[in-house]
Parts: structure tokens; C-alpha cells; sequence
């Protein structure tokens, strides 16, 4: 196989790593906010489901968890599982996963922000739905966002997981190719995930930077 | 009229009883100081009458209309949310600590209230909320951010805005306790500035020479009760013994 069949190869595999990323984050990001709230709900049922919830999520691999969403349907409910719900069931596994890191991320954002500034908002009159988003999140995104650029960088290199359903993401791919006896896409997939994670990081400096124009 | 009534108010934290008791009113117009040693109940008391805490026993009242009361069996109720939120804008509260909104601006801190609660109109908003930067000698702060700004200037725009809102009582919470004496003479200045807008002020204060020149009517709690009130002449050369401790060198310089 030529080198340029081979990079062909590749960036397809790169397309899909980039869903994958791209997928779990837009979809992680807001059910790791809603899953906060349980957390931190006043009803102990809520809150302790969501608690079990994290606890799982948090502490299983995410491989097992990807089996699991895949095979699941089969042997828990006889359902056939056809090809084309490889990738979905990596997104799935991917958002339920990240969105356990993610709740847990707010919540130490929406915990450390003083009581006063709920106070403020009370006295000022707005709701508490105005003076959740308008008051209170921004200021813990910006808390936050150190936390969640670690986690995302971890995202990135966890898209290669996806291996496991034999999704032909990044890692798949290369490591397919590698199997005819060449170390070259390897080296290509570990230059990918480091540049990939080079423009995240940098992308994330520039937030920061944005909201630095306050304390 | 009065704007506040305060009937029979108790409250425990704990084992603690902070307030014993206490019954008070505020006029239309009037400046209150309520002086006394700290943790006397006197911030729990504003804290109270501003609903960021619930009252054990007691009732309040603003304008004669019960905002919170505990029924015969002890719990506490709350008038009907569109009455409570009428109330709720009658009266604005300047805290010790300011609780500016650090991510706005010092325009929008004093703006975004009267235009997004209130619903009044943006540009007549804008242009009111630059007078009072103006009265607050803070006319070349507006697009400042509260990092950037002293002690002293953020409490002004915290003052600024509440009044945004048009009180018609305002609860200061040792507003200067935060400030050095520098800091605190420009707030001084400012709350002083405020006696002619005829706006009732309730201010907790240790600022004593500011207390007796300001009020119509000075509270000396302590313990929990309120030990004496009267007017500032009275209070600060009253010969009552606990007034006098606290008092100290504070009553013989002013009497």
C-alpha cells in the first residue's frame, strides 16, 4: 500500500475522531449541567440516583462502558443490533460518560461562588432562573474553565477508545495499517492527537484570556 | 405612614436566641441608625426585614400589607408572590460587602435591574443611572469594571444600585465596616447626600459621630433586645448603664 492510499486512510479516520469529539462535547456540556442540578437537588431521590450515576460512570472503565452500551440492547433486551450502531453507541457512551465529569465539574464551580452574590440578586428582585444565568453561570464558566480544558484534552485522546467497537476512528485506522508492518501510522496518529490537542489548549488560552477582564 | 413595621420579631440559630422580641417602625422619610456591639442581632434584624432570612416568630409589614407573619401554630407565611413582589420593591438593601456583579460593568451593576426586573425603559435607565453615577462622584467609572475599582467606589456603586430600583426604604448593613477611614468618609459623604431625597434609611452602623449627626432616631440594641431609642441627643447621653459601657469614650466625646 502506497503512503498516499495510507494518509487517505487516515484522515478519514481523523473525520471521525473528530465527531466523536465534537458530538460528546455538545451534547456532554449541557447534560453535565442538568446532571449537576440533581446532584446537588434537595430531593434526596434525585440526588442520590445522580450521585449512583456519577459514581458508576466515574468508576468504570470507559472501554467497559462502551461495551456495554453496545452489546447491552442484544443481551438485556434480545434486541438485534445492526452495523450502524457502532458509532452511535460511542457517542452514547462517550455523552453519559463526560456528562458524569462535567456535572461534577459545575458543581464544584456552582458551590464555590459566596453566598452574596445570591443575596444581591434576591434584593435586586431577579428570578431565580434570571439569576442563575445571568448572575451565576457566566462567573463559574469562568471558574470552571481551567478543569474543563483538562477534561477535554482528555476527550481527545479517548476518542481512540472507540477501537473497541472497531469504530474506524484515528487509532482504528492506524492501527490496521500498522498490522501490515509499518510504524508510520502510529507516528501520524500520535502527530494528530498532539496537534489536535495543541489547538484545544490554545483555543482554551484565548477563552481565559477573553474572560479575564474581571475578577 | 409608615413604610416598615416590625412586631414581636424573634430569631434563634441554634441554641441562640439573636433577636428577642423586637418591634419597631421606620416613617416615611426617616433615617434610623441602629447602633450596638457586634452580634447583638442587629444585621440578623436588617436581614430579617429583608427576607434573606426567615424570622421565627413575628411579623413584618410594609405600607400596612403583611409581607411575612407566623400563624398561630408557628410557621411562617409569606404573602402571595405578586403582593411579595410588589414589597419586594419597595425597599433596597446596601450590603457590608458590596456584592457588586464582578462579570458586569459598573453600568450595567446599576442597570440591568430596573431594565430586566422592572422592565422600564433602556434609555431612560441609562440616563438615570448617569445622574446618580454623577452624584456619586463616580460619572468616569461607568464602563469600569468592580475589580478595578477601591473599596470605597464599589460601595457607591452599590448604592447606586439600589437606588436604581427607586426604593422607599433603604437597609444599610454596616455599609463602611469593609472600608479604612479614608474609604469610609467618601461613603459617609454620600449616604449623607442621600437625607434629601426623602427615602427612609435604616443604617446599622458602628460609625457613631456619623449616626448621631444623620438619624432622626438612633436604636441601641444589644443582646438581642433594643435597649434604648430615642432620638440621637437622647440615645448618646442616655445614663443608662449598658448604653454607656458601649458608648464608652464615643458618649463623652459627643455629648
Amino acid at each position: 500500500m502506497s503512503v498516499s492510499q495510507m494518509m487517505k486512510q487516515l484522515i478519514g479516520g481523523m473525520g471521525v475522531s473528530i465527531q466523536i469529539f465534537v458530538v460528546t462535547l455538545v451534547f456532554s456540556l449541557p447534560l453535565g449541567l442538568l446532571i449537576s442540578f440533581g446532584r446537588m437537588s434537595k430531593n434526596p431521590v434525585i440526588r442520590n440516583v445522580t450521585k449512583g450515576y456519577i459514581s458508576i460512570m466515574r468508576g468504570t472503565p470507559l472501554m467497559l462502558q462502551l461495551m456495554v452500551v453496545y452489546f447491552g440492547p442484544f443481551y438485556l433486551f434480545g434486541i438485534r443490533i445492526g452495523n450502524s450502531y457502532r458509532l452511535w453507541a460511542v457517542f452514547i457512551g462517550f455523552v453519559i460518560n463526560y456528562a458524569a465529569y462535567f456535572a461534577e465539574i459545575y458543581r464544584s464551580g456552582i458551590q464555590s461562588m459566596p453566598a452574596g452574590q445570591y443575596e444581591a440578586a434576591q434584593i435586586l428582585g431577579y428570578s431565580r432562573a434570571q439569576t442563575f444565568f445571568k448572575i451565576i453561570l457566566p462567573q463559574v464558566m469562568k471558574r470552571i474553565l481551567p478543569a474543563v480544558t483538562n477534561e477535554i484534552i482528555t476527550l481527545v485522546k479517548d476518542t481512540s477508545l472507540a477501537f473497541t467497537l472497531s469504530v474506524m476512528e484515528m487509532f482504528t485506522v492506524a492501527k490496521a495499517l500498522a498490522a501490515k508492518g509499518t510504524m508510520i501510522p502510529f507516528v501520524a496518529a500520535g502527530i494528530f492527537y498532539y496537534v489536535f490537542n495543541l489547538i484545544v489548549a490554545l483555543a482554551m488560552e484565548m477563552l481565559e484570556k477573553k474572560m479575564d477582564y474581571y475578577r | 405612614m409608615s413604610i416598615l413595621t416590625m412586631n414581636h420579631i424573634e430569631k434563634s440559630f441554634g441554641n441562640v436566641q439573636v433577636l428577642k422580641d423586637i418591634s419597631l417602625s421606620v416613617k416615611d422619610g426617616e433615617i434610623l441608625s441602629i447602633i450596638g456591639p457586634s452580634g447583638s442581632g442587629k444585621s440578623t434584624l436588617l436581614r430579617c426585614a429583608t427576607m434573606l432570612e426567615t424570622m421565627d416568630r413575628g411579623e413584618i409589614l410594609y405600607r400596612g400589607t403583611k409581607a411575612v407573619w407566623s400563624d398561630e401554630n408557628g410557621s411562617i407565611c409569606y404573602a402571595p408572590k405578586k403582593e411579595l413582589k410588589e414589597i419586594q420593591g419597595l425597599y433596597g438593601l446596601v450590603f457590608q460587602n458590596f456584592n457588586l456583579f464582578p462579570h458586569y460593568s459598573v453600568m450595567k451593576n446599576i442597570t440591568d435591574a430596573p431594565i430586566h426586573v422592572q422592565k422600564r425603559d433602556r434609555d431612560q435607565v441609562i440616563s438615570e443611572a448617569k445622574k446618580l453615577l454623577k452624584k456619586m462622584g463616580l460619572e468616569d467609572k461607568a464602563d469600569a469594571y468592580p475589580c478595578q475599582l477601591s473599596g470605597g467606589q464599589c460601595q457607591r456603586v452599590a448604592i447606586a444600585r439600589a437606588l436604581a430600583l427607586n426604593p422607599q426604604i433603604l437597609f444599610f448593613d454596616e455599609p463602611t465596616s469593609a472600608l479604612d477611614p479614608e474609604l469610609t468618609g467618601e461613603v459617609l459623604k454620600v449616604i449623607r447626600s442621600l437625607a434629601d431625597l426623602n427615602i427612609a434609611m435604616v443604617i446599622v452602623t458602628h460609625e457613631m459621630a456619623f449616626a448621631r449627626d444623620i438619624s432622626d432616631r438612633v436604636i441601641f440594641m444589644a443582646d438581642g433586645v433594643i435597649v434604648e431609642e430615642g432620638t440621637p441627643k437622647e440615645v448618646f447621653a442616655s445614663d443608662n448603664e449598658r448604653t454607656q459601657s458601649f458608648l464608652g469614650r464615643y458618649g463623652e466625646m459627643l455629648k
